[in-house]
């Protein structure tokens, strides 16, 4: 059997000066000991036999040890992905909808939960803080009326899409909701993009 | 028998010190050729490798500020814990009540940013004498290798001090690892691959959704451990391929 390894250098073309080039002798002309260390051993192949005893243990022996270390690998990169993590819940409540006043952006969450609560005249929704450039917060600027990366520069309009700087896309909405008791409640871990269209769908605008 | 000559010839000294320091020719080969740590050069060198303004000395003084960074690192492990709650105060301690912990930790930031420096000009150096041509391309692939380590070895040890600067510029380099194309949850076929932010290669650097108390752990861990190990064994053949690709590459006879 032709090696493995003949067979993919073989198609590659030699480096220039390297040994690898046609025209060197072959081991057999060189005069060194070209006998081959395995043995040939007869096989009846008229009883249908295909592989000898010792080929097939061989094969045997060699998969279990690669279906073994394949299955040591896989437990081992699994290993690096916890199941647990220790971060803040991604659902909280942000207080009652009379805390705030139509047309204010709420920066009282930005610190601690990374978003902003928009009221407007139809309604509510949350903006998440992260700049959709490399995921610094942005602050918002009553002043100038948008919301301003201090990293790079990136700049939202109150809705949330992007007009200047390097921020390629606008800030992503996150799920905004009413509990039983009339509080607005916000999850953090269902995102609204505007760019697949989804500031229209349930949970992205509250309607109060 | 004076004292010099009977330690000279008792068996402690013997067995240490093996071939004397007679200063002849096999003799200095011996001293050489039998010391761990000296037969990583070979017994005799090209003059042209004494040429600082033909070889640059780059690749040495790489290797050099790796040791260095080493020595200080080990050291500065000692007042060190990779925890949220301890990792910036345990900074300020090193660097205001350690004695010589200001001296050490300046040290450790001085040699890394020097050796990204010298290993860029050590691989430009290669370059411009052509010292990549065969037989030596496949120790450029390996060079290559050790420029992306050196590079992460620095990325993670950027995050160890735990203050602003550090955090940001991690979350800055995560978030763009979430941009992977089919690894990362917001790269071309990404998301059609199953990533999500919980299971992405984003994910597996921080061991987490944001960069926390996880993060930091796992960047310590390839900081001082994973990733000088892997270093040092791309090192070992990146040194044995210049040893055997014939020493420091020198110009051609026809220039001399």
């Amino acid at each position: 059997m032709k090696s493995v390894v003949q067979f993919f250098f073989g198609c590659l073309p030699a480096a220039p000066g390297s040994l690898f080039e046609k025209g060197t002798m072959t081991a057999a002309e060189q005069g060194q000991d070209i006998t081959p260390i395995r043995k040939d051993v007869p096989m009846d192949k008229t009883r249908g036999l295909w592989i000898t005893r010792r080929d097939f243990f061989s094969l045997s022996g060699w998969l279990a040890f690669f279906v073994f270390l394949g299955t040591a690998i896989l437990g081992t990169f699994r290993f690096f992905f916890p199941r647990v993590l220790f971060e803040a819940a991604p659902v909280f409540k942000v207080g009652f909808p009379d805390e705030y006043a139509v047309g204010e952006v709420g920066s009282k969450f930005l610190k601690s939960k990374k978003v902003w609560i928009v009221r407007d005249e139809q309604g509510f929704y949350a903006l998440s803080a992260v700049c959709t450039h490399l995921g610094c917060t942005p602050r918002w600027l009553e002043t100038e009326n948008k919301f301003k990366c201090p990293c790079h520069g990136s700049g939202f309009h109150r809705s949330g899409v992007n007009f200047e700087g390097p921020a390629p896309r606008p800030l992503e909405r996150v799920k905004i909701t009413l509990d039983e008791s009339g509080q607005l409640v916000v999850d953090k871990s269902v995102t609204f993009l505007f760019e697949k269209g989804e500031w229209g769908k349930l949970g992205s605008f509250l309607k109060i | 028998m004076n004292i010099r000559e009977q330690i000279k010839r008792s068996q402690i000294y013997r067995s240490i010190i093996r071939h004397g320091y007679q200063d002849t020719k096999p003799n200095r080969m011996h001293q050489i050729v039998s010391n761990v740590f000296l037969h990583l050069h070979p017994t005799s060198v090209w003059r042209h490798g004494t040429d600082i303004r033909f070889t640059w000395g780059m690749g040495g003084i790489s290797f050099l500020l790796f040791i260095v960074l080493t020595a200080t690192g080990v050291i500065l492990m000692f007042y060190y814990r990779p925890t949220a709650e301890y990792a910036y105060a345990d900074m300020k301690y090193l660097e205001h009540d350690v004695p010589f912990g200001m001296f050490l930790r300046n040290m450790h930031r001085w040699a890394a940013h020097l050796m990204v420096i010298t290993v860029w000009l050590h691989m430009l150096r290669v370059f411009l004498t052509g010292s990549y041509k065969p037989p030596r391309e496949f120790n450029w692939v390996v060079g290559v290798l050790l420029l992306v380590l050196t590079l992460l070895l620095s990325f993670t040890g950027y995050l160890l001090p735990w203050d602003q600067l550090a955090m940001w510029a991690i979350t800055v380099g995560t978030n763009m690892a979430r941009a992977t194309p089919l690894l990362g949850y917001e790269g071309p076929f990404g998301p059609e691959l199953g990533m999500k932010p919980d299971n992405d290669i984003r994910f597996l650097l921080l061991g987490g959704t944001q960069v926390g108390p996880p993060a930091l752990l796992r960047f310590y861990v390839l900081h001082c451990i994973a990733l000088p190990v892997i270093a040092g064994i791309f090192m070992i053949v990146h040194f044995w391929r210049v040893r055997k690709d014939g020493g420091i590459s020198r110009p051609s006879e026809k220039e001399e």
